[in-house]
């Protein structure tokens, strides 16, 4: 009879080696999947490793790539710290995008030193205060934040779909082939975020910006009061309440922080990527979801969260540069599925011990 | 009379609200179970695809093919639901986190799509589900068109509807049921197995969503998209809170949720210019007010959600 022991320590060696393990089990899962459907792994692995890792130019691809879903994959960890779940990173993206589209083509007059730093500020601004709002209810009733977030995405795309679609607004291209298809207007040249690198290798600002967040993330909640009293909330709120600690306003702040991240990534993809707003693309792309994905498999820590956010990065530039006939769309989406399965599953084996063991009918747990 | 612009809304509102209430229908049997599961989208959408490739390659008399490309869409959705629930139930994962990955996995951009790549769906399933105008009656002022000139889904979603209603609030079963998601511990108490009751459930909440696809794939839109459902899988879970996890009010809900998402063509087909994005948004915007209104405890206590909603079921930390 199959067991399952909670642990009472964690063994240092899981926290590595159950990762590795679930990417590796993803792996043959996926290659299983590949060659039911008659095309050869091995192969498609390879091309996956060569177009995502393989040169200078792929690994720029990629990082630009992972860009988006390091801001994202920071904003749910730094919401999971305190035990709240932000599915909203989606929305929260597509209202930084809009913030520093506007701002981008308003302040595109004044120069880069002038505009940029406040895209990046308004970015954050956006998403922290469309974050807030579900904060606000999470706190002040106690609403369901899943769901909230989750509706707030829609609400977010529908409002951006209404600037390009819907009306004649400032960030809508109105000249030109804009007279013919919708579309977003382009930031100046001036206004777009600076690149860093060389040898045909660059980094993205907002790469670098995420790092930075990272790692202030990181200190934010291992070093400071603040960091503590979010730790001691997540872990009992009544303990929280009688140590004297706001819980209310602690849950609020943890909301803003999370959303000015996910609103970052969404000025990154106007300044750093495709210099408009696009709802169409934002749409599909799914940066907020793919984000959650990513701080799980990172296991929520925010340093983590950026070679995670390389590796998915890298599978989405494979899967876009690769897509074709013998290369099937949603291989990708596919992968990443199966990868947090894996993972989320294997974070099972670092809290319980499985022990077979002879059949002892009164304490029996069943295990499907 | 029945060319009005209210009856095509009404119409359309059936037509446009039968994936959502079969999907619906589904989670609230499996959040009535205390299992949240948030891959409504992945599901509906590998209900159809398989039942599109049913529709297009299977070679029988069309009764027979649309029976077996229902019957294989709820088993894809079941089959789907079974991972969140090996994840969720036996694995004790976190319902959010499972449900979003079974949405990443298997949704517009995963398998469903890999799956309608490889199955190379291209052409329009032959067989689809046409409107029936049962006994000749669709000719009738108002109630032909709405009772009398519908797919057979959509008549089963009502037969649906009742059977749902009957088994959750009057067998011993739904009882069961109802005491598993609402505190599992009084109920393994009782005697009641609550993995079992949570992945039956989860599974019939996969299966029902799975037919929502199908609503899709061989009514709404014959021919294959990646994505088809296009996040109708999400205005499901938000109809079960807008139903208050109870039958006839997601029935209410799929209905004016279906309205509104055909409101904005029907206006603009007779001229008047609403800009289509904001209607869109209500469902959402009205799906925050009455979750908002519901936790703050302006309403009745027992119209909130099951109360072991969202978590693990772990008999030995009791």
């Amino acid at each position: 009879m199959i067991r399952l022991e909670p642990r009472l320590t964690r063994p240092k060696w899981l926290a590595f080696a159950v990762p590795i393990g679930s990417i590796f089990a993803a792996m043959i899962l996926g290659a299983l999947l590949i060659m039911v459907s008659g095309n050869d792994a091995l192969a498609t692995y390879g091309r996956i490793g060569e177009r995502a890792f393989g040169d200078v130019v792929a690994w720029t691809d990629t990082i630009i790539a992972a860009t988006p879903l390091l801001l994202t994959g920071l904003a749910a960890a730094a919401a999971f710290r305190m035990g709240l779940f932000n599915i909203g990173g989606e929305g929260q993206f597509v209202m930084g995008a809009v913030a520093a589209a506007w701002t981008g083509l308003a302040l595109g007059p004044l120069g880069g030193w002038v505009a940029i730093p406040v895209m990046v500020l308004s970015g954050i601004a956006a998403g922290s205060i469309w974050a807030a709002i579900p904060g606000f209810f999470k706190t002040k009733f106690g609403t369901n934040e899943v769901i909230t977030t989750l509706m707030f995405n829609y609400i977010a795309a529908s409002f951006a779909s209404f600037l390009i679609f819907g009306s004649e607004s400032f960030v809508r291209e109105l000249e030109g082939s804009g007279k013919v298809f919708p579309q977003g207007k382009v930031i100046s040249d001036d206004v777009i975020w600076p690149a860093f690198g060389g040898g045909g290798f660059s980094v993205p600002l907002g790469f670098i910006l995420g790092c930075i967040a990272a790692m202030a993330l990181w200190l934010l909640y291992r070093q400071t009061r603040f960091g503590f009293e979010i730790g001691v909330v997540s872990d009992s709120p009544e303990a929280a309440r009688y140590a004297g600690i706001n819980v209310p306003r602690t849950g609020l702040a943890v909301m803003t922080i999370s959303g000015g991240l996910a609103g970052l990534g969404g000025a990154s993809n106007i300044g750093d990527i495709r210099h408009m707003l696009d709802p169409k693309g934002l749409n599909q792309s799914g940066y907020g979801y793919t984000g959650i994905v990513v701080a799980a498999l990172a296991r929520w820590n925010p340093i983590a969260v950026i070679p995670v956010s390389i590796l998915l990065g890298g599978l989405a530039n494979a899967g876009r540069s690769l897509q074709g006939e013998d290369f099937p769309a949603g291989l990708v989406g596919t992968l990443q599925g199966l990868l947090l399965f894996c993972a989320v599953s294997g974070e099972f084996l670092t809290r319980y011990r499985v022990r077979v063991a002879a059949r002892r009918p009164k304490v029996e747990v069943k295990a499907a | 009379m029945n060319d009005s612009i209210v009856m095509a809304v009404l119409i359309s509102a059936i037509f446009y609200g039968t994936p959502l209430l079969y999907a619906a229908l589904g989670e609230v049997l499996a959040e009535r179970s205390g299992v949240l599961n948030l891959g409504v989208e992945g599901m509906m959408l590998m209900g159809a695809v398989v039942g599109s490739v049913i529709s297009s390659r299977l070679d029988a008399p069309g009764p027979i093919v649309l029976l077996v490309a229902f019957l294989a869409a709820m088993v894809a959705g079941a089959l789907t639901a079974l991972l969140h629930a090996f994840a969720t139930i036996t694995l004790r994962v976190n319902q959010t986190v499972s449900g979003l990955t079974l949405t990443i996995l298997a949704g517009g951009a995963g398998l469903s799509s890999y799956l309608a790549n490889v199955w190379q769906l291209k052409d329009p399933a032959t067989h689809q589900f046409q409107r029936l105008n049962i006994g000749g009656l669709k000719d009738l002022p108002i109630v032909g068109p709405l009772l009398f000139d519908q797919t057979l889904l959509t008549y089963l979603s009502w037969v649906a509807v009742a059977v749902c209603s009957w088994y959750l609030f009057k067998t011993r079963t739904g009882l069961n049921l109802r005491s598993v998601g609402e505190s599992p511990s009084t109920a393994d108490a009782m005697g009641l197995n609550v993995v079992r009751t949570r992945y039956i459930h989860t599974m019939i909440g996969g299966a029902m969503a799975g037919i929502g696809g199908i609503c899709f794939s061989l009514s709404i839109v014959p021919t294959w998209v990646d994505g088809m459902t296009a996040g109708r899988g999400w205005i499901a879970l938000a109809l079960v809170i807008f139903g208050f996890w109870r039958p006839l009010w997601v029935m209410v809900g799929a209905y004016l949720f279906g309205a509104l998402s055909s409101l904005s063509l029907i206006l603009q087909a007779r001229g008047f210019a609403v800009p289509p994005e904001l209607l869109d948004s209500l469902p959402y915007i009205m799906t925050v007010v009455v979750l908002v209104v519901v936790s703050a405890g302006w309403s009745s206590k027992t119209l909130s959600a099951p109360d072991a909603l969202g978590t693990a079921f772990e008999r030995e930390a009791r």
